[in-house]
């Protein structure tokens, strides 16, 4: 099987006709593939994200990840760039969205595109996914631990975000939810939450929340890794893009 | 967790980073992930000059331990220091 890829940085036009990073990573096949929108998690555009989109790419997708810290820190180290968004109050929603379109038209418009564009984000990315998936015309969504899709944030954070379960019924593709069960942000019952409100919106999803794992549990660089939860996270991840996103 | 809650504040000094010397003006002060030490959680300060980039920063990220003898020590210092002379 001829397994060649590619991987660059790119720009791309994201919310409000803005040109942004992106780290794009591809098979080099005929195709038609699949795309994937890959949403960084809060620590940033880091090595390890690219490596995540490089995997997708590796497995038969055109990936994407947007670099949402482009507007904050334009050629800054993934630290310091995540530091300054912090500092100035992270990604706002509205932008996210218009980014994650960016991005999915940009998949969507290569020759070697089958038209079909899924998303998927990790701890803040996670909600950010969910966020994606309701406010865009996509194929199939990944929410990894994403915090405060239910739950409301702590008084006085900085951030611009607040729960947005309510947009349940507005999910334009099935979702695939994969959390920690020691995790806190979300919590095992605001999991449960998510999952009775979509159920009740009539809405395609699976969860699954693994024992011994907490947040973060895909994260090969850090201490919350969790080997057997990552690497069958990422078999329900072939599985789930396998059906909604290939050929 | 990302505990996403931040604590900032302006502050005046001088803070070395990797392009040398540079005035403060902002730190933040938060618990999260680290980028670098080996914790899932710390408490991470940064002081900060947002006019000069992102670049413009000096980081820590500590254990809860070494965060409060930081603390404890600051104090310290300060009271033992006599009146008038910072």
């Amino acid at each position: 099987m001829y397994d060649a890829m590619m991987a660059e940085t790119i720009s791309i036009t994201g919310h409000g006709g803005d040109q942004i990073e992106a780290y794009l990573a591809r098979p080099l096949g005929p195709g038609p593939f699949g795309g994937v929108v890959v949403i960084h998690h809060m620590p940033g555009y880091d090595p390890e994200t690219k490596e995540i989109t490089r995997t997708f790419a590796v497995h038969g997708y055109l990936a994407l990840c947007p670099n949402l810290y482009t507007r904050e820190a334009p050629g800054a180290s993934p630290d310091d760039a995540a530091a300054a968004a912090r500092a100035q109050g992270g990604v706002p929603d509205e932008r996210l969205v218009g980014d994650v379109g960016g991005a999915a038209a940009y998949l969507r418009a290569m020759p070697v595109s089958n038209g079909k564009v899924g998303v998927i984000g990790y701890c803040s990315g996670g909600r950010q996914s969910f966020l994606a998936a309701a406010s865009l015309p996509l194929d199939a969504a990944v929410d990894c631990y994403g915090a405060f899709v239910v739950g409301t944030p702590p008084e006085g954070m900085p951030l611009k975000v607040g729960p947005i379960v309510h947009l349940a019924s507005d999910l334009s593709c099935p979702l695939l939810g994969l959390f920690g069960a020691d995790d806190q942000h979300p919590s095992p019952d605001q999991v449960a939450e998510l999952d009775k409100a979509l159920t009740e919106a009539g809405k395609e999803h699976e969860f699954h929340s693994y024992t011994g794992a907490g947040h973060a549990f895909f994260a090969v660089n850090r201490p919350a890794y969790r080997p057997e939860a990552a690497m069958d996270g990422w078999q329900k991840i072939w599985d789930f893009y396998g059906r909604h996103l290939a050929g | 967790m990302c505990t996403y809650q931040t604590e900032k504040l302006d502050v005046e000094g001088s803070g070395k980073g990797a392009a040398g010397w540079f005035a403060l003006s902002q730190a933040t002060v938060y618990v999260d992930h680290p980028q670098h030490a080996p914790a899932e959680h710390t408490l991470n300060i940064d002081f900060l000059n947002p006019q000069h980039g992102p670049a413009a920063r000096v980081a820590v990220e500590l254990t809860a331990q070494s965060a409060r003898a930081l603390a404890a020590a600051i104090e310290s210092a300060l009271a033992a220091t006599p009146p008038g002379l910072i």
